[in-house]
């Protein structure tokens, strides 16, 4: 009998480890996606100042995906170790690199193609070790 | 190499600063409430969340520091390698301050993603 019941107690100390990097990896795509915004913004500045930039919808957008972002970072870090979850954030050069080929037209060269090779294959690893 | 010092220092201070800004959002995430809608309330008094309060805050401040630094003339492929220094200081805070191990895993990890981050900026002319 109390052999089952910590059968049963033990079963549950195995927890889903995967979520938080997850998180982590949502958060770099909105991280990514603030950035191109504020980029977007930051080129069709009229007026810079305060008020220039309070009007200026891509920015303010992108500093509002900055804030999700961020957000998600720390519902992560909650259940993650920061060890672990602080390098996935590299995933943003990643993004950046291929929406701003996409949007901007901008260059990608052989190092740039190594550069996010090197950076998913390091993001896999630490993925992986996570799960255990 | 034609990138000046200062904007090698300033990257280097953003990402100083931004790795204890990792921490304290780290140890403030700790004391988050069940909802997120929560954010700056924590769970004990003096309920005013200040560690992830201050970690936010860092973040910025990092942030400044790096928009700061990597100005032209800095040159990406050398300031780039700099934000990457951030993830190694954060592996020795979070041994530090949250007992976290040092594993084979995080070190081969780490080590392909800063120099991926290095020929990210190398192709960033």
């Amino acid at each position: 009998m109390s052999a089952a019941i910590t059968d049963s107690t033990q079963i549950p100390e195995k927890p889903a480890r995967r979520q938080p990097v997850g998180l982590v990896f949502c958060c770099t795509i909105l991280g990514a996606a603030a950035q191109i915004l504020m980029k977007t913004g930051a080129n069709r500045m009229a007026n810079p100042g305060l008020l220039g930039m309070a009007t200026n919808l891509p920015l303010m957008g992108g500093y509002c995906l900055y804030g999700i972002s961020t957000l998600l970072l720390v519902l992560a870090l909650k259940d993650g170790e920061l060890s672990l979850l602080y390098p996935v954030i590299a995933l943003t050069y990643v993004w950046v690199t291929a929406l701003s080929f996409l949007i901007f037209h901008d260059h990608i060269n052989p190092w740039k193609l190594l550069g996010i090779v090197f950076i998913v294959a390091g993001v896999a690893v630490l993925g992986k070790g996570g799960r255990r | 190499m034609k990138t000046p010092i200062g904007n090698m220092l300033l990257v280097l201070l953003a990402s100083f600063i931004g790795s204890f800004a990792a921490v304290f959002m780290k140890s403030g995430a700790g004391q988050l409430r069940q909802g997120w809608l929560y954010m700056f309330i924590a769970r004990d008094p003096p309920f005013f969340n200040w560690r992830l309060a201050s970690g936010v805050g860092l973040y910025l401040l990092s942030s400044y520091f790096f928009v700061l630094g990597i100005r032209p003339p800095g040159e990406l492929s050398v300031l780039y390698p700099m934000v990457s220094l951030g993830y190694i200081f954060t592996l020795i805070w979070s041994r530090i301050f949250f007992n976290e191990p040092f594993t084979r895993v995080k070190f081969i990890g780490l080590f392909m993603i800063v120099v991926g981050v290095f020929f990210v900026g190398l192709g960033s002319k």
